[in-house]
């Protein structure tokens, strides 16, 4: 919204430069965006007026007119197809600084040879003033514009560039804005009047109104002026306009858009001759009812949307649009004018439906009360008198069967005192209400009814609300008001004092920001991507075999940004497998990531509840690709691989204090025979293992492996709730231990964890360690070779040579009866 | 001196002698502690050996032998002493000259994890509040129309619902609307809060929202926000005010200015947009370079940076989850963590986030 100072200073006394009224008003909660001196660079640019329109000589589409500016006169080229003689238009001098329509930066207008012919000037497009993007003609100024004045002193003016929130459609007229002005210096709008004569002929018996749809129009003001001249409108109500950031049409429809400025009210003129049968009839229209509107489009209406008719056919879109076949033109002579109110959500629906959103939608769907249509008519009918003549009838028609009595809200300064934390005096706040246009009566409180709550301490204010507040229904957006005009700077600074809440415990997101911890730990990078994956990533990753789905289709949201972003991921590995392939082209590794996020797993829908939220189960998911070590000149040899993600698994699983396991078993994106299932105290938590090599594929990743570990976090959080606390203390061990190797030889397939549990079963051993694992030429072919390393200790006494010897005769003769080994000599 | 006693002197005398040469040969630590046990050892060495020979000594003679053997001894333990010193400043001497480290060398890269800038931003505002009382909660991120807007006093067709462009879930109930969507903000944790819980009430609440949005420098469809809300028997406007200056001074610096200013969110009244005073230009508007002043682009010349949308809870949103508005009054703040972190660490773009470019991920 576009709000010229000099219509604003019509209203209201302001008393500051436009950057302090401004930042005031920014402050009390209308942003104002920017602060635009109209004009201001132009220099040497005039108003002048087209004596006459030659041919030029040399060309088809270009002319020489020639430009009187009252003392002087020039030949100017031009070529633009709107100029024309009898016009008055904005002439830059040899020399006037213009804006370039390019780069938007000032300019100098040089002299000019154009097909021979000197132009002494030029008549300036609105583009060429920076004034708006329109350069298709010229601009032409109003007829009454005085000749060889300044451009700058007909046009220019100081524009505020405002942001009205969603719940002032008053801050979308300059008296709105007036009333904001008058609050924050406190005094007092001069309120806008309506007189004008009226014929004795009235309304009521000339047209009549039926509101067939009340429920979605409270109320209908019409009005008849016949006799009237449409044209073009002065050159004040033009400028007030144009200022504003309207383009000026005929007397009649700028009358309307006026008003509509003033006051936030939108109205509509129809032609009156063309209402068949005189009728206004407010109706939801036929399905399939088809209107032509005034921006020529046709459009086909379905039964939720409201129209204006007169007996037969829709002449309007209600609130958002006029129809073509009741304009009015140069040829219209009596004019029907409307000012109603309309449903804000209808409105804003059909607005929607038809994607036309006009300047009128905008102000109807954010709701306008119904008292203020009769203030606004009085006002328009003022001004089409004024301007195109006529007759006005006697009197509006309003019907108004939306008409409710609105109690005065009541504002205490106990509720003041409780939501805000500042005493506020009742004079205080009749200063705040009063330029804001409200009206308040002091209740003393001895004469309040006896159950009035704090009636003992205070009197009360009844406060009544202007007719363009529609945001003002509860005594709280009174406070609002009291608050915001007062400042908040002046509510002190006061540090919460109520008491502190019993703690809740979240273990949920505890166990989550520990792995966070533990994956950062173990040296892994956090990423974090995007919950919506494309429905062909998801497949890549052989998401539709993952067992979490238990069949069921992925989510996938209606309106997608992309085909990119459609489907609610059920896995976080697409995004890691994305992120690591995008990342191999910028570092050689390593790349060891990880993400702790949620996927969203479809619940059952069933007939009584087709809807369901999906169950959001955090994951936390690691991959590991590259060199173990960064590439330098003390760096270790090897590459990750599966044993790296089953590192992660042992430690993270380990320092929980739960007892890991691994099985071999295959996720869907694993490689054959590299995938294993990780269980925490016997509960399945999730999979390790590399990832199939026709997966890294269909992400680009060209080398591998890729070491994944998935853990479900709500399987984890079971797992470490039911555990409990499982760091208990164990006193230190107070004898020395002996170290001793164990090199065997052993089927191949007989799995290393066979052998540690055979070695553990040896009350001595209080530690092992695997230290070596061979296959080769060095061994028979089908066996391979392993080296322990054990601690043998015993809690109470130091051992003696004889006894260690004895324990690793006895482990010895426990590995070759439980997994066949043989000691490698 | 009888024939025993000089024999013994003798050979006392030669193994001070030998000793003494043979140390001098000595020049690394393993031939000097060989030196030390061949002559100083207890059982085996010269020395102890050579002192078998006292027995050959007659009784009366055995002083004066004794000292003698005293001062042997006394000689090569000193000598040793003496040389296992010489020997190390040598060493110190060798490691300065020969063996110096050229110490420009890069150093072994110590292997480190770390978290990504928007968790770390959390934590860090979670922290902020934590210390103040809050207690940190989550919500659901594909949520009901419901929670995200109908509880929040943003009816279906309020003119509001278009600041929060939304992206729904494909799912239609059994009066064909689509009610599910992915949550625009943290908001609608607060009604499920309160559905839950009596005051007094003091929760924080960070997560993933979802804008329908085009993406670009400073817009991304997918971020986080972190949610507050308090409400008890006498919280006010002014305790709110006193939060977020004490969450600014946290955060950003002891000496940040803070300023709120009256704005619109449905869900509260009064409502309240927060700024901190411009990082780049101090709330001046302007900057200089050399003697040029510019126009701050930071902060648009205003000279002020939003940070987050807060008000005390409406009552609307109070008596919709069963509270009694006229009892209990409370504040809500929300705000975006990437701005937080764009605005700490002077970050140009949104879309290095969630685009996780390692190289960007290892500046925090």
């Amino acid at each position: 919204m576009q709000i010229p100072l000099s219509w604003l200073r019509e209203y209201v006394d302001v008393p500051f430069s436009a950057k302090e009224l401004a930042h005031r008003l920014t402050m009390a909660g209308l942003e104002i965006g920017g602060v635009e001196h109209v004009g201001s660079q132009w220099e040497q640019v005039f108003v002048g007026h087209v004596e006459a329109i030659e041919p030029h000589p040399n060309s088809d589409h270009l002319k020489l007119a020639t430009v009187n500016l009252g003392k002087e006169t020039f030949k100017v080229v031009c070529g633009a197809p709107n100029v024309a003689a009898g016009q008055n238009i904005a002439y830059a001098h040899i020399g006037a600084k213009l804006t370039d329509p390019n780069t938007k930066k000032p300019t100098t207008l040089k002299a000019a040879r154009i097909r021979g012919i000197v132009s002494e000037g030029m008549i300036c497009s609105e583009r060429e003033l920076g004034l708006s993007e329109e350069h298709t003609g010229i601009m032409v100024l109003p007829a009454d514009a005085p000749l060889g004045i300044s451009l700058g002193e007909l046009l220019g003016d100081t524009v505020l560039d405002a942001e009205p929130t969603a719940n002032r459609p008053d801050w979308f007229s300059i008296l709105g804005v007036a009333y904001e002005v008058a609050a924050i210096t406190s005094t007092a709008v001069r309120e806008p009047e309506a007189a004008y004569p009226e014929s004795s002929q009235d309304a009521n018996s000339l047209f009549r109104v039926h509101i067939e749809a009340p429920d979605l129009c409270p109320r209908y003001v019409g009005a008849l002026v016949r006799g009237v001249k449409v044209g073009p409108s002065p050159a004040w109500l033009q400028q007030r306009l144009t200022r504003a950031g309207m383009r000026p049409i005929n007397n009649v429809v700028d009358v309307t858009n006026f008003v509509m400025l003033e006051y936030g009210q939108p109205m509509h003129a129809f032609d009156f001759a063309k209402l068949k049968g005189h009728r206004v009839v407010v109706r939801r229209a036929g399905q399939g009812e088809v209107i032509t509107t005034l921006d020529g489009q046709e459009r086909k209406l379905d039964s939720s949307m409201l129209v204006i008719a007169d007996d037969r056919d829709a002449v309007a879109v209600a609130g958002v649009m006029g129809g073509a076949n009741s304009e009015v033109s140069s040829g219209t002579v009596d004019i029907l004018l409307e000012s109603a109110s309309f449903h804000p959500i209808n409105t804003r629906k059909t607005a929607q439906a038809l994607k036309l959103r006009t300047e009128a939608s905008l102000r109807f769907e954010k709701g306008a009360r119904p008292d203020l249509p009769p203030l606004a008519m009085g006002r328009a009918v003022q001004f089409i008198l004024q301007t195109a003549g006529g007759q006005a009838a006697r009197g509006f028609v309003d019907v108004y069967p939306g008409k409710r009595e609105t109690a005065p809200i009541t504002l205490t300064q106990h509720r003041i005192k409780q939501v805000l934390g500042v005493e506020v005096p009742i004079p205080e706040m009749e200063l705040v209400l009063f330029p804001l246009g409200f009206r308040a009566q002091r209740v003393p409180h001895h004469a309040l009814p006896r159950e009035t709550p704090h009636r003992d301490t205070t009197d009360v204010l009844h406060v009544t609300v202007p007719p363009w507040r529609s945001d003002i229904t509860i005594e709280e957006d009174l406070v609002e008001e009291v608050a915001r005009i007062r400042g908040y700077d002046a509510v002190p600074l006061v540090p919460l004092s109520t008491p502190i809440p019993l703690y809740q415990p979240n273990p949920a997101r505890d166990l989550k920001e520990h792995v966070r911890d533990e994956l950062a730990r173990c040296t892994l990078e956090e990423i974090i991507t995007y919950s919506l994956v494309s429905k062909e990533d998801h497949e890549k990753a052989c998401a539709p075999q993952n067992p979490v789905l238990m069949g069921r289709e992925p989510l996938k949201v209606a309106n997608p940004l992309s085909a990119e972003r459609d489907t609610l991921r059920v896995s976080l590995l697409p995004g890691l497998l994305k992120t690591l392939a995008a990342n191999r082209r910028v570092t050689e590794g390593p790349l060891n990531l990880f993400e702790v996020g949620r996927v969203y797993l479809p619940q059952p829908v069933t007939a009584e509840r087709p809807v369901g939220l999906p169950d959001e189960r955090e994951m936390a998911v690691a991959v590991l690709f590259g060199p173990r070590t960064v590439p330098g000149w003390r760096h270790d040899e090897g590459i990750e691989d599966f044993f790296e993600s089953k590192g992660v698994a042992e430690a993270l699983i380990g320092n929980l204090g739960l007892r890991l396991a691994v099985d071999a078993a295959n996720a869907p994106w694993c490689a054959p025979g590299h995938g294993a299932a990780v269980t925490a105290n016997g509960a399945r938590i999730g999979f390790l293992g590399e990832v199939h090599p026709l997966v890294l594929e269909a992400f680009d990743i060209d080398a591998g492996p890729v070491a994944v570990l998935e853990i479900d976090l709500a399987a984890l959080l079971k797992v470490v709730e039911a555990a409990g606390e499982t760091r208990k203390f164990k006193p230190l061990p107070r004898f020395p231990g002996a170290w001793r190797d164990l090199a065997m030889l052993l089927d191949r397939e007989v799995p290393a964890a066979r052998v540690e549990r055979a070695l553990h079963s040896n009350p001595l051993v209080a530690d092992v360690a695997l230290i070596d694992v061979y296959e080769g030429q060095q061994v028979p072919a089908g066996k391979r070779s392993l080296a322990y390393r054990v601690l043998l200790q015993s809690p109470n006494r130091t051992l003696t040579g004889d006894e260690v010897s004895e324990a690793m005769a006895e482990l010895w003769r426990a590995l070759k009866r439980d997994v066949n080994a043989e000691p490698r000599s | 001196m009888s024939s025993g006693q000089s024999e013994f002197a003798t050979q006392l005398e030669s193994v001070r002698n030998e000793g003494l040469k043979a140390l001098e040969q000595a020049a690394m630590p393993e031939q000097l502690e060989a030196w030390r046990v061949t002559y100083l050892g207890r059982r085996e060495g010269k020395l102890t050996l050579a002192m078998r020979g006292l027995s050959a000594v007659p009784p009366e003679s055995r002083p004066v032998v004794g000292a003698v053997a005293n001062q042997v001894k006394t000689a090569l333990e000193e000598a040793f002493a003496a040389r296992k010193q010489s020997l190390k400043a040598l060493a110190l001497e060798r490691m300065a000259q020969h063996e110096k480290l050229d110490v420009t060398l890069p150093g072994r890269p110590a292997p480190m994890g770390r978290l990504h800038p928007t968790t770390q931003t959390i934590r860090e505002v979670t922290a902020a509040f934590t210390a103040m009382g809050f207690q940190v909660v989550e919500g659901p991120e594909v949520e009901l129309d419901e929670y995200n807007f109908e509880l929040l006093n943003i009816p279906k067709g309020h003119p509001a619902r278009d600041k929060f462009d939304t992206i729904w879930v494909d799912q239609l109930d059994a009066n064909g609307d689509m009610p599910m969507l992915l949550r625009t903000h943290t908001s609608p944790v607060q009604a499920r809060v309160m559905q839950k819980m009596q005051p007094p009430i003091r929760i924080i609440a960070p997560g993933k929202v979802y804008r329908y949005e085009a993406v670009d420098a400073t817009h991304e469809w997918h971020f986080h926000q972190i949610e507050g809300l308090a409400v008890d028997e006498g919280i006010t406007f002014a305790n709110l005010k006193a939060t977020l200056y004490d969450f600014a001074r946290r955060i950003f610096g002891a000496d940040r200015r803070v300023r709120f200013r009256c704005d619109f969110f449905p869900f509260v009244e009064p409502g309240v947009d927060m700024s901190i005073d411009c990082f780049q230009c101090k709330g001046k508007g302007v900057i200089k370079i050399g003697n040029r002043t510019e126009p701050c682009r930071l902060c648009k010349e205003t000279g002020w940076i939003e940070m987050m949308g807060a008000g005390m809870v409406h009552p609307r949103v109070l008596e919709a989850v069963g509270y009694d508005s006229r009892k209990y009054t409370g504040f809500a703040f929300g705000m975006g963590v990437e701005r937080i972190a764009i605005l700490k660490y002077g970050i140009d773009d949104i879309r290095h986030f969630y685009t996780n470019d390692v190289r960007f991920l290892r500046q925090f």
